[in-house]
């Protein structure tokens, strides 16, 4: 069985596409991605923020002191372009404020003065600038309209009767896990990446090039070989997801944290639980990659296979991604769905919860250890070894 | 010794008879042949010998013990060269006939004396220690041979094993099965080629649509069908020349 597992490890570490393909690019690829497209949300969201709006409006002059509160906030008034409509659709400016000529008369008599905010409410990135428009614009109302009632001897807190006050106790930390929500994923991939190409190899690769054959020749119960391969597809995968979630920690190095005010909490401790709790699902990814692959009798056909397994660790990520519940016990039972939810505990900064993380370990240990013994009994049957019977 | 009493195989639940009544002995000592067309069930013969293939019916021994009852103990006493001869590409010869020594149990010591004897024997000096991607026909059966055989195995089953092979890879692999005989070990070979059989054989077991046609000596094989050479008896005794030209 030794003998199984140190060839098989031998014969694929000679192989450089693989060692590539798993253990290089197998565990970065999450991370990179994850990361870059964290960093691009948060600076963009800082840097609308921060920088200066510049705002074109037509019709300044028919508001004169509106447009003055706005140049006191820090707000630059652009020159309207000559088509206003034109260039909101055609994503050249997010919002254009438009004065109308009655904005002086309705003003004077008392009535609302209409101001016209145009915006394309589809692009959701404008979102942003058209809120902090409407934060400079309300405020000036409110200036006004304090200012009319004192003149009338009423006092301003009376247009105020409830006052409305959100206390976030949302933790740095769990504000990190909602986007931190496909993180689970991208750390559950890495045990299929990891076990695939060597599942493939030491079964429908072993057939494609003729040699399961005299394999299952050699004096050892079919199990054993096939126990042997399994331990070192699982080695694999293990190997894969212990490089990916280091990587994932220091990845997390570069993410503008602060400014993001969340705190993704992944250090190595919580990489050491990670990889305690997706440990199992190695042997699962493993057992399950290997014996789909043994259906197959080319590597190409095998390979066919493997695309639509890859989705099945993304269903319950989707699943938390679209409908963000509580974790339950019952969860927990279930592989896949029970590693999503419990790395989402950890590094939401919630304390460990032990029974969670045994049931998770367990269940998932249980199935793998089915599939594994399923695998197991595959080499009995004859049209799984030979090419052609 | 092997010794089987009407084998029979079938695929497919009965529809393909690959293998229907097969009765014949192989001794120690000598070269047996399994001679017919393609298709005629060598293979699948050969796959219930070495107990890849379970048969519906009939008996089996091998040096007196069956190969189902006890399929570990039979793989140890057997070297098979299979018609499948994959080796593994990425690991040099000397690798891929140690990890064979290692599955049939041997220390290390023992796996570097018996490749060392192979490479001598089979004059593989020149690429013992190259890595088996990119290796001729020729080359791949003599690693082949050497992993089958590293357990110094008392019957020795070979598979079409001068498929693709040149003229000298031919005559130095007829040298070496000559050698096996000498060494008193049972050699039972299954080929089409009539040549190679009347060259090398000293008992003949002509198959032919899963049964046996006929067997004996190569003379007595003569004598049955009143031919005088082979090739003319064997189209006889098959009733066709089918497959002959393969």
């Amino acid at each position: 069985m030794m003998a199984v597992y140190f060839k098989e490890m031998l014969d694929n570490f000679r192989d450089r596409r693989v060692v590539i393909n798993t253990l290089l690019i197998g565990p970065l690829i999450g991370p990179v991605i994850f990361v870059a497209l964290i960093g691009f949300m948060a600076n963009q969201t800082t840097e609308r923020l921060q920088s200066t709006l510049e705002l074109p409006v037509i019709g300044a002059e028919h508001a004169p002191e509106l447009v003055r509160f706005l140049e006191r906030q820090g707000v630059v008034i652009k020159a309207p372009p000559a088509d206003p409509e034109g260039a909101i659709l055609a994503e050249e400016e997010e919002v254009i404020v438009r004065l109308s000529p009655e904005f002086g008369d309705a003003w004077r008599d008392g009535r609302p003065a209409p101001v016209e905010l145009m915006v394309d409410q589809s692009l959701r990135y404008a979102g942003t600038t058209v809120s902090r428009v409407r934060n400079y614009l309300d405020a000036y109302g409110r200036q006004i309209s304090h200012l009319r009632l004192q003149l009338r001897g009423v006092h301003p807190e009376l247009t105020r009767p409830i006052q409305i006050q959100i206390d976030d106790l949302s933790t740095p930390e769990s504000r990190g896990g909602m986007v931190l929500a496909f993180l689970p994923y991208f750390i559950l991939i890495t045990v299929f990446v990891g076990s695939m190409h060597m599942a493939i190899d030491t079964t429908a690769g072993e057939r494609e090039r003729k040699s399961l054959e005299p394999l299952l020749i050699n004096p050892m119960p079919r199990w054993k070989i096939m126990a042997g391969k399994l331990m070192a597809t699982t080695s694999f995968a293990l190997l894969t997801l212990a490089l990916g979630l280091i990587a994932f920690v220091v990845a997390m190095g570069f993410l503008p944290v602060e400014e993001m005010d969340m705190a993704l909490s992944l250090d190595f401790r919580l990489a050491a639980l990670a990889f305690l709790l997706v440990a199992p699902a190695a042997l699962l990814a493993a057992s399950l990659l290997t014996i789909l692959a043994a259906f197959a009798k080319s590597f190409r056909e095998a390979q066919s296979y493997m695309g639509m397994v890859i989705i099945i660790p993304m269903i319950p990520s989707m699943w938390i991604l679209i409908d963000p519940t509580r974790t339950e016990t019952w969860m927990t039972l279930i592989p896949l769905l029970s590693q999503n939810v419990l790395i989402l505990e950890l590094v939401r900064g919630e304390p460990v919860n032990w029974l969670w993380f045994g049931l998770s370990i367990g269940s998932t240990s249980l199935l793998a250890l089915v599939l594994a013994a399923i695998a197991g009994t595959l080499y009995n049957r004859p049209r799984f070894i030979f090419t052609s019977a | 010794m092997i010794e089987t009493q009407q084998l029979r195989k079938t695929f497919n639940k009965g529809k393909v008879v690959a293998v229907d009544d097969v009765t014949f002995q192989a001794m120690d000592g000598q070269i047996t042949g399994l001679l017919g067309p393609n298709g005629a069930g060598k293979t699948t013969t050969m796959r219930m010998l070495y107990t890849l293939l379970e048969p519906d019916s009939g008996q089996m021994r091998i040096d007196g013990v069956d190969p189902q009852a006890d399929p570990i103990r039979i793989k140890r006493a057997l070297g098979v060269v299979p018609d499948s001869r994959g080796l593994y590409d990425r690991l040099t010869a000397r690798e891929n006939i140690r990890y064979y020594g290692k599955l049939q149990g041997l220390a290390e010591d023992t796996i570097s004396q018996r490749i060392d004897h192979f490479s001598d024997v089979l004059d593989m000096g020149s690429f013992i220690d190259r890595k088996t991607d990119g290796f001729s026909q020729g080359q791949r059966v003599k690693v082949a041979i050497t992993r089958a055989l590293i357990h110094d195995p008392r019957t020795v089953l070979l598979d079409e094993p001068s498929n693709g092979l040149d003229v000298m890879t031919t005559r130095a692999l007829r040298l070496f099965l000559e050698q096996l005989k000498r060494e008193g070990r049972c050699v039972v070979l299954s080929t089409h080629i009539m040549q190679e059989v009347a060259a090398l054989c000293d008992r003949i077991v002509i198959i032919a649509k899963g049964r046996v046609a006929a067997q004996g000596t190569a003379g007595e094989l003569l004598e049955q069908s009143g031919q005088t050479n082979l090739e003319d008896a064997f189209v006889h005794l098959i009733g066709s020349d089918e497959g002959l030209l393969a």
